[in-house]
């Protein structure tokens, strides 16, 4: 088998890993350093986030104003320090990012602009036009292509992480091209794979969003963090999941229910206004829109469709050169994919899964557990979103950690002994063994892979959606465990080497039956309601017991060992999360 | 309306065959599936040993480009009843090699990205303490539609002078150094106008403008090349002329 050598290795080539990349290249040229994704980085999730990324700097602003919005968004459960590190750096790394070129939106006196954005009570949301991530993710890309140190691995896929002695040592992975099974050997190895949302029917995520990295950690021994915490945001395309960007909220847009009424004022959202009011009605915070339409939805006040209840996002009212100008990828993305022109007409939403706020336990240079391993964006858990992150803090997520946990894999890479592939080549040997056996030359079966991912897909959303009580999460808990064992009876038409994506496939169904399981037994272990974690039998906060992040553990069981860590108050008690006022 | 239609899918697996065939399915057809839809519908329901690659479905992310009927097409940009009532021909994106079915190799084109210097080159860097460059909405507009390429390559298969000479650096590549050459941040172009001006550069361009046609995000590259042949003719008379101060 071919083995190559590397000081750092960062899996996935998104906003996190070609930010860590750059890091890594920085501290030190001298260190090896690669990036290996299963997919070209150009394509990674980033790609698709539309509204913004925040950091204070305005003059109106401050960095406390930040985190107190980032805090209360999250009812409490993000660590303050990290949160409190967020906003600092925050506005450091965007300003490198412009000065990288990336084509942020601006003021007539050339300054960067900012607009508001859902839970924030100033305006921080540095933008370009309704692209930022598409703008931020090529901007990245296309700086890392001047640093020669940054070699890539594109289209290989990452099978398990190889670990002795208590250290992660490197990589198994797939050339897709070829078949061929390589082994990457590197002091320190970071996942940069982005979320899980793909183990939901009804999600924003691309296809690739599988849970890779989460996967890999959790194979390997190191905790998912607050899995239990899966944001919907309130205003996707029915039928595609396509999302329309809060920021035509921001600008303006109103949710309005069946009768033209715009119920978020029912909610305890504030008072509807013409103009857009910071933390109020439509730029409340993702969660509680989300539930408000769920129970709106009861009301029988929804309209029907037939891909689900939806509601009216209006932003006729902001007229055709604003739209064009902000957010004229909504117009785009309606007129392509639902058919309609939003300057005329109103755009029907529903709640759809967005992004994760757990991942792998790290702590707020990335490190993980397991010494050797880091990782950051939506793949980790630092954690600065606890139970429900605000809007447009994720892009500025990736840049922050992405850059501080590079920072930190240079410098242990920089101190460690290199690895040999003696220690390690038992382990190499069972994974070459493993994926012949149960993919490539894997005979029978009748199960196909998509029946499995729809069944998994199902249960998450009956049982782990908006609101959640014990009775469905004892029964998804059960369903999932009885679907492991048929997706173990999977049947495959494709035996060949050559760019194999049925095998891919098999691979990330078990990825995400990983992050499946975890989201679940975490769900069903928080006897509360925080944030994004509604439980209908236990619909109040309780600090006392559940102040804590939750850390879920792989065991040899079907269900995962469920451990509670601290959360870190520096500043701001927990308090009563008020919007409106 | 029928309820299905057919797709006649390019097959090429380089380990059983030798050259590419095409194989037909029926798909259910609706009105909302975009083609690529169907061609899920055969990996997941039919046939899973086709390989196709995808992921964000809202075409941005650029990875699901392929021929239909002939046309360089982003296939989750381009929805089934504008091909009804079919059959719907797929094939990999033309003058790529293909890999297997409808993927291509596009190592070509990741390295023509990087010859030309896609970056912001300075003399000098200003430091992150004196904040952003102040850029205007007018100069920020003067380079803003060439930053909108999402690599989809619907241009290299569009563009004829590929089809001839593979080692054309090719529209989107161009396109991308003026991205950076009109960005006023930028003071790279001189740079740039040396490795386009080489023989796989601009010339090379004969301006058929296919390649703005088939551009899902309406990012011009001909418009691009013939702005920068502009630039390039100018420059190359400045260092002819008698009274040039080079």
């Amino acid at each position: 088998m071919d083995v190559f050598s590397h000081d750092v290795l960062i899996v996935g080539g998104g906003g996190a890993g070609l930010r860590a990349a750059i890091a890594v290249a920085e501290t030190d040229p001298k260190l090896s350093l690669a990036v290996v994704s299963k997919v070209y980085p150009m394509r990674s999730h980033t790609v698709s986030a539309e509204g913004g990324a925040a950091a204070v700097i305005k003059d109106d602003d401050s960095l406390d104003d930040h985190a107190y919005d980032t805090i209360s968004g999250a009812d409490w459960l993000c660590d303050q320090d990290a949160v409190e590190l967020f906003v600092n750096e925050a506005p450091g790394e965007m300003l490198q990012l412009e000065h990288w070129g990336c084509p942020w939106s601006r003021l007539s006196d050339g300054s960067v602009a900012v607009r508001p954005f859902g839970g924030m009570k100033k305006q921080r949301t540095w933008f370009a036009a309704d692209k930022t991530g598409f703008h931020m993710l090529h901007a990245l890309f296309q700086t890392t292509l001047k640093y020669d140190p940054i070699q890539r691995y594109d289209e290989y896929f990452v099978t398990k992480l190889l670990v002795d002695d208590g250290r992660c040592r490197g990589v198994v992975a797939i050339e897709l091209a070829t078949g061929r099974i390589v082994t990457i050997l590197a002091k320190s190895v970071m996942l940069c794979t982005g979320g899980c949302g793909k183990v939901f029917p009804f999600t924003t995520n691309a296809n690739i969003k599988n849970g890779d990295g989460m996967s890999l950690a959790y194979r390997a021994g190191a905790p998912l963090k607050d899995m239990e915490f899966v944001q919907y945001h309130p205003t996707g395309l029915p039928f595609t999941g396509i999302l329309i960007t809060e920021a035509s909220r921001a600008e303006g847009g109103w949710l309005l229910n069946k009768d033209g009424y715009r119920y978020l004022q029912d909610y305890d959202l504030g008072k509807p206004e013409p103009h857009p009011v910071l933390r109020s009605m439509e730029l409340g915070p993702r969660d509680r829109l989300s539930q408000a339409f769920v129970q709106e939805q009861e009301k029988g006040r929804t309209f029907e469709g037939p891909y689900g209840n939806y509601v009216h996002l209006d932003i006729r009212h902001l007229g055709k050169a604003k739209i064009d100008k902000s957010i004229p990828f909504v117009r785009e993305l309606c007129r392509k994919y639902v058919n309609i022109d939003p300057v005329h007409e109103m755009i029907p939403v529903r709640p759809v899964v967005h992004y994760i706020m757990g991942g792998v336990h790290t702590d707020l240079d990335g490190a993980t557990p397991l010494a050797g391993l880091y990782s950051a964006g939506e793949a980790a858990c630092v954690s600065i979103n606890g139970a429900n992150r605000l809007g447009s803090n994720s892009l500025t997520e990736l840049l922050v950690f992405g850059a501080r946990a590079g920072n930190a894999a240079a410098k242990f890479a920089l101190e460690v002994e290199g690895n040999g592939i003696s220690a390690i080549s038992a382990q190499v040997g069972d994974e070459q063994r493993r994926l012949e056996k149960d993919f490539l030359e894997k005979q029978g079966g009748t199960e196909r892979i998509a029946t499995v991912r729809e069944e998994m897909q199902k249960i998450m959303e009956e049982c782990v959606g908006i609101y959640r009580n014990g009775k469905d999460l004892e029964r998804g808990a059960e369903e999932l465990a009885k679907l492991r064992e048929r997706a173990d009876n999977i049947a495959l038409d494709d035996h060949s080497h050559t760019f194999n994506t049925e095998l891919t496939a098999a691979l990330e169904l078990g990825y995400m039956m990983d992050s499946a399981e975890a989201i679940i037994h975490s769900a069903k272990a928080r006897h509360e309601s925080r944030g994004s974690h509604q439980r209908t039998d236990f619909p109040e906060r309780d600090d006392d017991k559940f102040l804590q992040h939750s850390l879920a553990y792989r065991t040899e069981s079907d269900a995962p060992r469920i451990e509670y860590t601290p959360v870190s108050i520096t500043r701001w008690p927990p308090g009563k999360r008020v919007y409106g006022k | 309306m029928a309820d299905t239609i057919t797709v006649s899918v390019s097959r090429y697996r380089p380990e059983q065959e030798s050259e590419p065939t095409f194989q037909d399915y029926d798909v259910p057809f609706r009105d909302d599936w975009a083609v690529l839809d169907a061609i899920n519908h055969i990996k997941d329901n039919i046939d899973g040993s086709l390989s196709h690659r995808w992921s964000c479905r809202m075409g941005v992310c650029g990875s699901c480009g392929m021929m239909v009927n002939g046309e360089p097409t982003l296939t989750c940009a381009a929805f089934l009843s504008q091909y009804a009532p079919g059959p719907i021909r797929i094939e990999p994106l033309r003058y790529f090699p293909v890999i297997r079915d409808l993927v291509v190799d596009i190592t070509s084109f990741m390295t023509k990205l990087k010859k030309v210097k896609p970056w912001i080159i300075r003399k000098e860097e200003k430091a992150l303490s004196e904040g952003e460059y102040r850029q205007s909405p007018d100069e920020l507009d003067a380079y803003k539609k060439y930053s909108m390429c999402i690599n989809c390559l619907l241009c290299y298969s569009a563009c004829p002078v590929i089809g001839l000479e593979p080692n054309f650096i090719g529209p989107a590549s161009i396109a991308l150094a003026q991205r950076y050459n009109l960005d006023s941040r930028d003071e790279g172009a001189l740079e740039r106008l040396s490795i386009l001006s080489q023989d796989d550069g601009m010339w090379q361009c004969t301006f058929v403008g296919e390649c703005s046609e088939v551009c899902p995000k309406d990012v011009d590259p001909a418009g691009a090349i013939q702005r920068y042949k502009l630039t390039g003719a100018a420059n190359w008379f400045e260092t002819i002329l008698p009274w040039s101060s080079k």
